[in-house]
């Protein structure tokens, strides 16, 4: 009875979205308040459905209800409960069910927040939102329907992929939806501005937020969802230009040039048809994702939900929904006329330089995901791209970019000179190359990886450091520290952002360089060493957990005399699933991570065992959270919360039914 | 029990990658072979190269390769002969050749082309001349402070 009321209310809330994309649009057309005022109950309604349809699911899956399909192919009774919890979107139809939840989510916030939004750009942004949840609202219920009932319940279920059981399942795919489909709302308003016609530096103050949020969402699923792989996968590796991963990264690059564009827009009223083309594009790449994703068209190592019907339904929604844009895009950009003028030198100039850089590094991404299936239908050659090719060919637009950013950022706008945004960098520029040749010196092996990312990662947190500086006047230390707490916070945000690109690029390339490795046969009671670090295997158990049968290790570290730590790296074997798992054991540190992974028995005795020591590796995740946390800075300051929606309230509310 | 969980390990239990007993003594010649193996796909994996992939296959050709070193191959040989072995899908690293220019080249001709859009615009937009003499704007500079934005 409560699934078919979940059920119904979903049908309900598809049919209120529907009301919803044609009455206010009209009644904006018209000019009829009435009409435009019915958007923002209707966004309520829908949302309220959703997450009502979405708690029924939990429910299901909480009580192990296997008269559902979805619960029996997904999961099973012993499994432990965050497991069970987090297992309604470790699948296809639950996880699309939480998307709609985040979409509506945002739609009714959009209502919710947007009392300072003249009333017609507000209905018009509420009817083109509504129109994405009928899209998928329709793909939900005809091909993807959660609430599909088995005429005789199982006694259990099927298990839900071992690979998934983990604490990174609970967050990563969540904040990754919020980011998603939080670009929607920065989609909705460049559509609702077209059609309007009109795009001012108030329409830039309205949408940053909502990309700003979208952007810290991605960024933050994003390093989840690397942290996961670092640490499940068994071998450390963080990054593996799998389809499915740049179809999350090409979206957040995006997204992050509409973020520096926008900026533009507000404060100079100038790049106004590039900035709503990237708004439309961030969207675009959010929806080719979705489709990467469960098409199956691209071979990945997240075998989700691989159905080519589905992928055909999200095509046409993808195709429906950029070609209208673009269409529109075209008929009407010649109507934002740009108002700011600005030289050669000038902030406008860096932040076009950043977005040019940042699209294009996309379009690599992008090439490189979908060369294969071009080469295979045009050329009929069956080939792969891999991480050589994205490694080259990426690479180059971030150290551009990282090498233009400190001096761009500090630009004056308008007209800047180049002369004095360098002389306060240049003590930041000598002790980068410095601390480079350093590091080359104490390395062993010539590789240049290692200096570089020092080089740069010290130039963009020194050029950060050095803007804060600056505005911090000419008086006193004590007086600039003073102003320097009083800044925008906006210009904090700033800051720790590019503080957290710096710390990111340094930790990558760091980690790259330094990593060492040892890979050995161990017997029971040996020690041994891996750079400063002494290993010694004491023993090695099969153990029984709620859901797995496991062998797990136990490995102690010493550094001279003293104990670091014990390890305990499991190989775990899932028997209803019918598959192993490896549990990488590690200890973390600020200066390096000590990964260990315990593999098969040998044949002779002993145990296969394998040591990373990875130097900064937790480094890429902290600059990732930086470049997160810079964005909340930036979405507390007070043109925001005075002008527009405040898309941060959204943040403790965005993640439903835990 | 434990016996069970064994015989269970042993056989549902993937090869991981880069078993101990695969390393050469050499070290220069392993490197090499671990470098190499990191631009070879993995043929029946998703998405893997044969460096991390624990699939039977993938360990066979990493003690393909080495064998391929040891007998004396330069890279490029091991990777031909892969190549002729299981065409050009094992490669992770397309190679420049007839189509994949394309794909190797639309992303620097794309910035070059950016460059050109965005220059001529920040050209279209610089602003008229102010009016200021130098000595004046010395001056505005003086009044206004270091920091004139």
């Amino acid at each position: 009875m409560l699934i078919e009321l979940g059920h119904f209310a979903l049908i309900l809330a598809f049919g209120i979205a529907i009301i919803q994309m044609i009455v206010p649009m009209i009644g904006a057309h018209r000019g009829n308040a009435g009409w435009m005022a019915m958007a923002e109950p209707a966004a309520t309604v829908q949302f309220i459905l959703t997450a009502f349809s979405f708690a029924v699911l939990t429910w299901a899956f909480v009580t192990s209800d296997f008269s559902l399909q979805l619960v029996y192919l997904n999961s099973h009774t012993d499994k432990p409960m965050i497991y069970k919890i987090t297992g309604v979107w470790g699948n296809h139809e639950g996880s699309m069910l939480l998307w709609m939840v985040i979409l509506t989510l945002f739609g009714a916030c959009a209502a919710w927040f947007g009392d300072g939004l003249p009333a017609r750009l507000r209905a018009r942004v509420l009817s083109v939102q509504a129109s994405i949840a009928v899209a998928f609202f329709a793909f939900v219920l005809f091909t993807s329907n959660p609430f599909l009932r088995l005429e005789v319940p199982p006694l259990n279920g099927r298990d839900l992929n071992p690979l998934l059981q983990d604490p990174g399942l609970a967050f990563h795919p969540p904040f990754l939806y919020l980011g998603y489909v939080g670009l929607s709302m920065s989609f909705s308003f460049a559509i609702a501005a077209l059609i309007e016609g009109r795009v001012d530096a108030a329409w830039g103050r309205w949408v940053r937020p909502w990309t700003l949020a979208a952007w810290m969402f991605l960024t933050v699923g994003i390093a989840l969802g690397s942290w996961w792989a670092y640490y499940e996968l068994g071998w450390g590796g963080f990054w593996f230009w799998d389809p499915v991963e740049n179809a999350s990264f090409m979206p957040w690059l995006i997204a992050a040039a509409l973020l520096h564009s926008a900026i533009v827009v507000e404060k100079r009223e100038a790049l106004k048809s590039w900035t709503i083309l990237l708004a439309i594009m961030a969207f675009g790449f959010s929806l080719l994702g979705a489709f990467i994703v469960r098409s199956g068209v691209l071979t990945s190592v997240h075998a989700f939900a691989n159905d080519p019907e589905r992928g055909m339904l999200i095509l046409i929604i993808l195709a429906v929904f950029l070609g209208g844009a673009l269409t529109l895009f075209a008929f009407r950009a010649g109507a934002m006329e740009s108002k700011g003028v600005f030289s050669t030198v000038s902030r406008e100039s860096a932040l076009i330089l950043n977005n040019i850089l940042l699209s294009v590094s996309c379009f690599v991404v992008f090439i490189g995901t979908i060369w294969p299936l071009v080469s295979e239908l045009l050329f009929d050659r069956t080939l792969s791209v891999g991480p050589p090719f994205f490694d080259a060919a990426f690479t180059p637009f971030m150290v551009a970019l990282a090498i233009a950013l400190p001096l761009g950022s500090i630009l004056a706008w308008k007209r800047g000179t180049l002369g004095r945004a360098s002389k306060s960098l240049i003590g930041w520029l000598v002790l980068a190359i410095a601390l480079a040749a350093l590091a080359y010196a104490i390395q062993s092996g010539n590789s240049a990886l290692g200096p570089i990312g020092v080089a740069l990662g010290v130039w963009v947190v020194g050029g950060a450091v050095a803007d804060l500086w600056m505005r911090s006047g000419r008086d006193s230390l004590t007086d600039r520290l003073r102003r320097m707490t009083r800044l925008p916070r906006a210009d904090w945000g700033k800051a720790t952002a590019h503080i957290g690109m710096g710390v990111t690029i340094f930790g990558i390339a760091a980690m790259l360089a330094w990593e060492q490795e040892d890979i050995r046969v161990a017997q029971i009671g040996d020690s041994w060493n891996v750079g400063q670090f002494e290993f010694s295997l004491n023993g090695v158990n099969q153990l029984e957990g709620p859901n797995y049968l496991t062998t797990m290790a136990d490995i102690s570290v010493y550094r001279g005399e003293r104990l670091v730590g014990d390890l305990h790296p499991e190989k775990r074997f899932y028997p209803v699933a019918n598959m192993p798992t490896t549990e990488a054991a590690i200890i973390n540190g600020v200066v390096r991570d000590i990964y260990v992974v315990i593999g098969d028995p040998q044949q002779n005795g002993g145990w296969a065992v394998r040591i990373y020591l990875k130097p900064f590796a937790n480094w890429i995740w902290g600059g990732a959270i930086l470049m997160a946390l810079g964005g909340c800075f930036s979405l507390s300051d007070r043109r925001l919360r005075v002008g527009a929606a405040s898309a941060k309230k959204t943040a403790p509310k965005a993640v439903p039914a835990e | 029990m434990k016996r069970l969980v064994i015989i269970l390990m042993l056989l549902a239990s993937p090869l991981w990658a880069v078993d101990p007993n695969e390393i050469l003594d050499d070290p220069v010649l392993e490197d090499r072979a671990r470098a190499l193996s990191q631009e070879l796909r993995c043929p029946v994996c998703r998405n893997e190269s044969i460096d991390e992939s624990n699939a039977t296959l993938a360990q066979e050709l990493r003690i393909l390769l080495r064998e391929r070193m040891v007998a004396g191959d330069t890279d490029q040989d091991a990777l031909d002969f892969m190549v002729s072995r299981y065409g050009e899908f094992v490669l992770l690293r397309p190679d420049a050749r007839g189509a994949n220019l394309i794909l190797w080249l639309a992303a620097p001709a794309l910035l070059l082309m950016a460059l050109g859009i965005g220059w001529s615009t920040i050209r279209a937009r610089r602003p008229v001349d102010d009016g200021l003499s130098e000595a004046e704007k010395a001056e505005l500079e003086k009044i206004l402070g270091r920091d004139a934005s």
